[in-house]
Order: C-alpha cells, then sequence, then structure tokens
C-alpha cells in the first residue's frame, strides 16, 4: 500500500490544497510518497520533505517539466506508477488537466474530487454540481483520485522525509508553453481565505463591485469572490469566479451581497461553515443556504457593516 | 480541415435531480434532457472556426443511447454538417467514452476534436484529457480562446489564479470552458430541417474497444441538509449574531 501524490508548487511553497491531498492519503493509509516535477526543485523538494505524513519526496527536474505540461508528465507517472497502489492530486487546474491522461495511459478509471474517503477502494464525490453525492467503487488495479481540497484539512509541517530522484521522460513534442498570466496577488488569496465576500450581478458595474465591496473585504482580511453572471458581466475578473466551473471554496464566513444564487454558485461554496446572504429580493434562493439572511440594500447594508466592524 | 465536436445528452442545467427512491442512482426517467452546455460551446466554437473560413467541414458525434439523436439534432440545427451517433445502452464512463471517441476520430480523422470540459451530469471533467492520451496527441484543456492555424493551435487556459497560453500541433484535443464563446440560440425552422436530416448510427460493439464497467455506483444521496437559517432584522443583528453565536467575528 503506497500512495503517490503528484505535488502543486510554485517552485518555492507547496500549494495548501497538496496538503489536503496529503490528509486524503492518511485517511487511505499506508506509504505516501510526494511527487515533485519542475526545473530547479531543491527549495520545495525541502518543503516538500516537511510534510508530516510525507514518507519520500521524489524529485523529477527537467525543463519539459517546468510549466507542468501534462503531455511530458504523463509518461514519468505512467512509467512510475505500477509502483503504487493509488496516484493521487489535488481537484485544481493541475491535478484535473493532468490526472485523467495518466489514468487513460494505465487503462484505470479515474475518481474524480473525492470528498470522502470511505475506504480503500470507495470514495464520495459531488455530482450534478453537488446537488447529490455519489459513493463509488473503484475495481481496478491501480487508483487514480483527485481531491476536493476544501473537504480535507492541509496537513501541516512535521516531517523529514528522504528524497530521491527519479530520470526524467523528456519532452514528449506535443506542446510548447508559451506563457502564464497569473493576477497579482496584493490580495488574500481566493482558495484558502479565511473569509470571502463575494457579489453578484446587482452590484451593477465594475466600478460599484470595487466601491462596495473591497473597503469590507479589507477589513475582514477577506478575499473577494464574484458569481458567474457577475464575471460575464465584466464586474470581477474570472479568477474571482466561485462555482460549478469556478473556484470552490469552503470559508469560516462566506458573505453573498447581491447573490441570486444558483445551483452553479451554490456548488462553489454551500460547504463554508458560516454563510450570510444580503439581498433585497426575500426569494432568492440563495437565502435557504444562508445561516443568516438579511432582506435589504446591498448598497447602504454593506457600508452600515463595514462601518461597525 | 475537418472538426469533430464531442457532444453529450444531459439533464437539463435548470431542473434539480433527485436520487432514486431506493438510492441506487440519480432519477432522472421523467426530466427534461438537453445538450451538456460545455459541449455547446464546443460546437459554436468549431461552427465560428468553419464561418471563418478556417475549417471546411463540422462533425458531431454523441455516444449514448438512441435518444442522444436530440442533441444531436440541436447540433444539426445550430450548423455541424454531419452527425454520429455512437449507440449503446450501457453507462458509458469517460475511459469507455473516450475509448469510442478515439475509434471515431481514427474514421474521422479530424485536425481537431473539441469537447466541453466537463458534463453536467457526473462532473467528472475526464474525457478529453483521456481522449488526448489515447491518441498520443495534445491537450489544450479548459479553453477560453483558440487560435487556430493550418498546422499549430494555441490554447488560452483558465488556470488557478489566471491563463495560460500553450501552442500544440494538430492533430489535437481541446475542451472548452464557458468563457469561450457563446453559442446562438437555434431557430425553430433549423431545428425543423435537422429533424430531416440522416444521422449516421454506429453500434458501440463494432468499434472494437473495451467498454466494461470500471467504477461500481454504490449509493446516490443528497448531501446532508444545512440547518436551517435565520432572517435577521438589520446590521447591527447579524454582526452579535456572528460574533456570540457564530463566533467567526472577534
Amino acid at each position: 500500500m503506497t500512495i503517490l501524490i503528484v505535488a502543486e508548487h510554485d517552485h518555492h511553497e507547496l500549494k495548501p490544497a497538496t496538503r489536503s491531498a496529503v490528509t486524503a492519503a492518511m485517511a487511505l493509509g499506508g506509504d505516501i510518497h510526494l511527487l515533485v516535477t519542475g526545473h530547479g526543485l531543491e527549495k520545495v523538494a525541502q518543503a516538500a520533505a516537511k510534510v508530516l505524513g510525507v514518507t519520500r519526496v521524489r524529485v523529477a527536474d527537467d525543463l519539459a517539466y517546468a510549466h507542468g505540461l501534462p503531455e511530458n508528465l504523463a509518461p514519468l507517472l505512467v512509467r512510475i506508477a505500477p509502483d503504487y497502489t493509488t496516484v493521487m492530486a489535488a481537484a485544481d487546474s493541475f491535478g484535473k488537466n493532468l490526472l485523467p491522461r495518466v489514468a487513460a495511459l494505465l487503462d484505470v478509471a479515474m475518481v474524480s474530487e473525492i470528498t470522502q474517503v470511505v475506504d480503500q477502494n470507495t470514495f464520495v464525490r459531488p455530482i450534478y454540481a453537488g446537488n447529490l453525492n455519489a459513493t463509488v467503487q473503484t475495481t481496478d488495479a491501480i487508483k487514480v483520485l483527485t481531491v476536493r481540497a476544501t473537504s480535507f484539512p492541509a496537513a501541516p509541517d512535521g516531517g523529514a522525509a528522504a528524497i530521491d530522484t527519479l530520470p526524467a521522460t523528456g519532452d514528449a513534442g506535443l506542446s510548447t508553453w508559451l506563457s502564464t498570466e497569473i493576477q497579482p496577488t496584493d490580495r488574500v488569496e481566493l482558495s484558502t481565505a479565511r473569509v470571502v465576500v463575494s457579489g453578484g450581478r446587482a452590484l451593477g458595474s465594475a466600478e460599484q463591485f470595487q466601491q462596495v465591496l473591497a473597503p469590507l473585504a479589507a477589513k475582514l482580511n477577506a478575499a473577494l469572490g464574484a458569481t458567474r453572471a457577475a464575471v460575464d458581466a465584466g464586474y470581477a475578473p474570472n479568477e474571482w469566479q466561485v462555482g460549478q466551473t469556478g473556484m470552490v471554496v469552503a470559508p469560516d464566513l462566506y458573505i453573498a451581497v447581491g447573490v441570486s444564487g444558483a445551483v452553479q454558485h451554490l456548488a462553489g461554496m454551500k460547504d463554508s461553515r458560516v454563510i450570510v446572504a444580503i439581498n433585497h429580493d426575500p426569494d432568492a434562493p440563495i437565502f435557504q443556504w444562508a445561516d443568516y439572511g438579511l432582506v435589504a440594500d446591498l448598497f447602504e447594508t454593506v457600508k452600515e457593516l463595514e462601518h461597525n466592524l | 480541415m475537418k472538426l469533430l465536436v464531442a457532444i453529450k445528452r444531459v439533464v437539463d442545467y435548470n431542473i434539480k435531480v433527485r436520487p432514486k427512491a431506493d438510492g441506487s442512482d440519480v432519477d432522472i426517467a421523467t426530466v427534461k434532457m438537453s445538450i451538456n452546455p460545455f459541449d455547446e460551446v464546443a460546437v459554436e466554437e468549431a461552427l465560428r472556426l468553419k464561418e471563418a473560413g478556417i475549417a471546411t467541414e463540422v462533425v458531431a458525434v454523441a455516444v449514448g443511447t438512441a435518444q442522444s439523436q436530440d442533441v444531436l439534432r440541436h447540433a444539426l440545427a445550430m450548423g455541424v454538417d454531419r452527425a454520429i451517433l455512437v449507440e449503446t445502452d450501457a453507462v458509458t464512463e469517460p475511459l469507455a467514452t473516450a475509448k469510442l471517441l478515439k475509434a471515431v476520430v481514427q474514421r474521422e480523422q479530424p485536425q481537431l476534436t473539441l469537447i466541453g470540459k466537463q458534463a453536467i451530469d457526473d462532473d467528472a471533467a475526464e474525457t478529453g484529457q483521456m481522449l488526448a492520451a489515447l491518441l498520443n496527441v495534445g491537450q489544450g484543456t479548459f479553453a477560453s480562446k483558440l487560435e487556430l492555424t493550418a498546422d499549430r493551435v494555441v490554447v488560452t487556459r483558465e488556470i488557478s489564479g489566471g491563463q495560460e497560453k500553450v501552442s500544440l500541433p494538430l492533430p489535437a484535443v481541446i475542451t472548452t470552458d464557458l468563457r469561450l464563446n457563446e453559442p446562438r440560440y437555434v431557430k425553430l425552422p433549423n431545428l425543423m430541417q435537422a429533424k430531416k436530416k440522416p444521422i449516421e448510427t454506429l453500434k458501440s460493439s463494432d468499434l472494437g474497444m473495451d467498454q466494461a464497467p470500471r467504477l461500481k455506483l454504490l449509493r446516490v444521496a443528497e448531501p446532508p441538509a444545512r440547518a436551517p437559517g435565520v432572517k435577521v432584522s438589520g446590521v447591527s443583528e447579524l454582526l452579535q449574531k456572528l460574533r456570540n453565536e457564530a463566533k467567526v467575528l472577534p
């Protein structure tokens, strides 16, 4: 029983979602190896070795791995997978891109975005935008899983794993990385924020979205989020989108401002610990999910809320 | 240049589904079905590439029961040139679907295959990547922009916190995000015409692919309900509750 977790990182630190995958692996039981791929990995390999629960860090350093291209990484995974009972990663854009490719090459099914480990072969995962939970059992010799990070706490530091290196498989010649544009984050990161202030179309414009929500978010040290409707209307950038097709978050406090509560949005935030909804429409579906609902004009209310914090 | 678009028939996105009474599966017996919205975006993109003079033919393919003809007719009404149904009564897991699509790709030899990044029923988001793997070609997943030339495609991809651009030699597989485009409305006359167009049907068993299920669905259930919330009268009551009851604010 040895589990391989493909780590996601920025060449300095592990992404918190990878630490959540470690916690999910501990629920499965067995040795846990963390595979760190990229180019120039000394620092992040050291960080990976400190994660509690990880017994070995495997480093594959190659220029072809620098940007996480699945065409180049999949052959590496396929080569080492026979040593493992389970190959897993966090269910974010890196893991979702890579692991289905690996599963197909191994000719095994994949279980996406698990939220619960029932036993070594059985997992719970959300379907229909989280309206239902499916319990599924794999029958394949190697299990390939992605893990929904918000369902498992991040594994802390406290370990001292051995580090070994793996030979690289090189460039498959099927893809070329051109550029990556990550929005500058002077803000709190949405995926890991303790508090999220999220806005819908009712904010009315990009200017009002900023003017109304940013001061509240700043006072609460919160990340800003948005509905798809608000993003499509140009009020907020894509990266802020919370929902079935955007980010899935589960902060301690989620404040939904002018959000109607479409199922696609609920899919991304309904596991938040405390949900507050502020909306002038008493029939808005969001109120069925809110722990605290306030039927009121959002512009007045948010201002008052911010002043009283 | 020929484009292939893979589409799936799913429960309409406006429907709230429920488990069957015995919890064995999702109850979809009487609900409205539609084309998977992400696949509709893939169809639209293919049609725009044809209208821009870059592609010459757009072929739609669906894997599913005979009823999947509905969504193929929807694609025909949108403007695709031909439609193929890979007919199967079995539950098609992403891996089996990818294998059947591989057989169709080998037959049709498209330069680019487009498919939605996920289906809104199982939310697996696997089939496109699996198809690319089985074909040993590049994958441009979660695409929000495509720039297609005669021998390459540049894909802008939605990733955590931003965007990435990759360049793939053709042939390649693209999985489409909602942000790529807004699909056209289907006009009634087009839908009527599409009803008369032929749909080529292939039996999945004739394609020589292993379709054995690998996953067992043990149970479908609604997630645990949240405790019912309360309406508060104003900001001061809200803050009092958040501080003293929920204890999420200092």
